[in-house]
């Protein structure tokens, strides 16, 4: 019996303006079993970014509830780690003291917390340039550096906002490769959001594709084991890969 | 190969500020020759310009019996603790203000009417209130440094982008840690570019002070001399406090450089 790590039960959440109330998203539910990597893909205004808001305790929702462990998210927790679109590091710290944030919020920062963000940051090769400052890198090595503050503080739960959309496609597909590698090395359960029908495909274990107004499930697949077993950059090779693009790319036409 | 085209091209910068700051001096020398000649010709009124000269002397003189360093020194002390005060006074209103949403709007109209408030209009008020001194001068340099300074630091406040405070948030961080972490490093350079502007406005304010209180400083020595009708006196506290405000906003700009060189 796998172990349902994350619970959407019946999520409703509506946006209150002065001029109207709309809702993001109606009747969300859904089950997320440990380890499991998931990606949410739909047309813009889908609600995508709602419902990784509401996982990450940023958004309380209007009606319904969500359980992590069993237990009810209301504010975020330490279970959860949030990567954004960008990478959003501090200009003003270095990599090294960027990775720290995290764990000085949480008053975290000890020996054996410094020594596993220096690991992790060697670890995803940017060990020589854990004193500079992130101007000085890259777009991929920011992102990779993002991926590290993130990771560090031990999250179960990764909620990825479209982290790869920034980068040029070259460093997008390595960047996969490692999140994917390191995710499935440190156990994690993910959840990614993303516009890339083939990153969805070559990343994910099941894929949920959402309606527009009001944002709601509209179908699920389940990724052939043949695929979810390569990385993502292979992945693209697998057979049957590009059925299920054509598969998702169909119904995400039907919204238009 | 590179090297050499690497060291002829900074051969030539370094030539080009020399002949830049060459001009700036001769500029400078024959402003002040031409000042000499034209009041000696009278071609422009001596009892009004002076000459630089006789302004060299009085200076001399006034620095052999100590007449001139006590002024120097209270209006510099004035004006630093003006401008240094201002900032830190306006960063923490700002901060208030960025704190509580309630307050900011309560005081929005009032923040306005004083921001395009002559606030040199109060002179008097101050006197008055605060007695003919050091308490009303400040308070005259404060008057001016503040508002414009609580209001340039909350817009940068605001504006600081949402996402970074989403970064502190997602890791349970509180109000204190957004301030701390996201706030207030990204205004850094914010703030030392107001300490910029306040240099200016400190020194507006101080000396408009001491013409008011009419005590001691530059200000009352210009005021002073232009009452006995001494303008060689009034000529040479105007060049001291062009000196003395070039090297305060040299050494801010310094501070600022030094602040920031590890973000370039």
């Amino acid at each position: 019996m796998e172990h349902i790590k994350i619970h959407l039960e019946n999520i409703t959440h509506v946006y209150v303006t002065k001029t109207h109330a709309h809702t993001a998203i109606e009747n969300v539910n859904l089950e997320i079993t440990t380890g499991e990597f998931i990606s949410i893909v739909g047309p813009s205004g889908c609600g995508k970014s709602t419902i990784l808001s509401c996982i990450a305790g940023l958004l309380n929702p209007t009606f319904g509830k969500i359980l992590i462990d069993d237990i009810p998210i209301t504010k975020p927790s330490s279970k959860v780690g949030y990567m954004l679109q960008s990478d959003y590091l501090f200009e003003w710290r270095t990599i090294y003291k960027n990775t720290c944030i995290g764990l000085e919020i949480m008053k975290q920062l000890n020996e054996q917390t410094m020594l596993r963000a220096k690991q992790l940051l060697g670890e995803l090769g940017l060990g020589d340039y854990k004193d500079t400052y992130p101007v000085q890198l890259s777009g991929g090595m920011r992102q990779r550096a993002a991926l590290v503050r993130t990771l560090v503080t031990e999250p179960d739960v990764l909620l990825l906002d479209e982290p790869f959309s920034a980068l040029d496609y070259q460093n997008k597909l390595k960047l996969e490769d490692l999140v994917s590698m390191t995710l499935k090395k440190h156990q994690k359960t993910a959840v990614l959001v993303t516009h890339d029908i083939a990153e969805a495909i070559a990343m994910s274990d099941r894929i949920i594709i959402m309606d527009s107004n009001p944002g709601r499930i509209k179908e699920i697949i389940i990724i052939p084991q043949a695929i979810r077993d390569k990385l993502p950059f292979d992945a693209r090779e697998a057979e049957g890969f590009y059925d299920i693009f054509h598969k998702i790319w169909k119904e995400l036409d039907v919204n238009e | 190969m590179n090297n050499e085209i690497h060291q002829a091209f900074i051969k030539q910068k370094r030539k080009q500020k020399i002949y830049v700051f060459l001009v700036q001096i001769s500029l400078l020398l024959s402003l002040f020759i031409a000042w000499e000649v034209a009041a000696y010709k009278r071609w422009i009124n001596p009892l009004i310009f002076s000459f630089p000269s006789k302004i060299w002397e009085l200076f001399v003189t006034k620095l052999a019996d100590n007449s001139l360093l006590p002024h120097i020194s209270i209006t510099l002390s004035e004006t630093v603790l003006g401008f240094l005060l201002g900032t830190l006074l306006g960063t923490i209103i700002a901060t208030i203000l960025w704190w509580s949403p309630f307050l900011n709007r309560v005081f929005e109209p009032y923040l306005i009417v004083l921001n395009s408030m002559p606030k040199i209009a109060l002179g008097p008020l101050f006197i008055v209130s605060l007695g003919p001194g050091f308490i009303s001068i400040m308070a005259m340099a404060l008057m001016i440094t503040v508002i414009i300074t609580t209001i340039v630091v909350y817009t940068n406040f605001k504006e600081v982008n949402e996402n970074y405070i989403k970064v502190i948030q997602t890791f349970g961080g509180r109000k204190i840690d957004i301030y701390t972490k996201v706030i207030l490093p990204s205004s850094v350079p914010t703030i030392v570019s107001t300490l910029k502007v306040n240099v200016g406005l400190a020194w507006v304010g101080v000396i408009v002070g001491e013409f008011l209180v009419a005590k001691q400083g530059l200000g009352y020595l210009i005021i002073y001399g232009f009452q006995v009708f001494n303008f060689t006196l009034v000529m040479l506290s105007i060049l001291i406090i062009a000196c003395i405000a070039t090297l305060m906003y040299q050494g801010v700009y310094r501070f600022e450089q030094w602040l920031i060189k590890d973000r370039m």
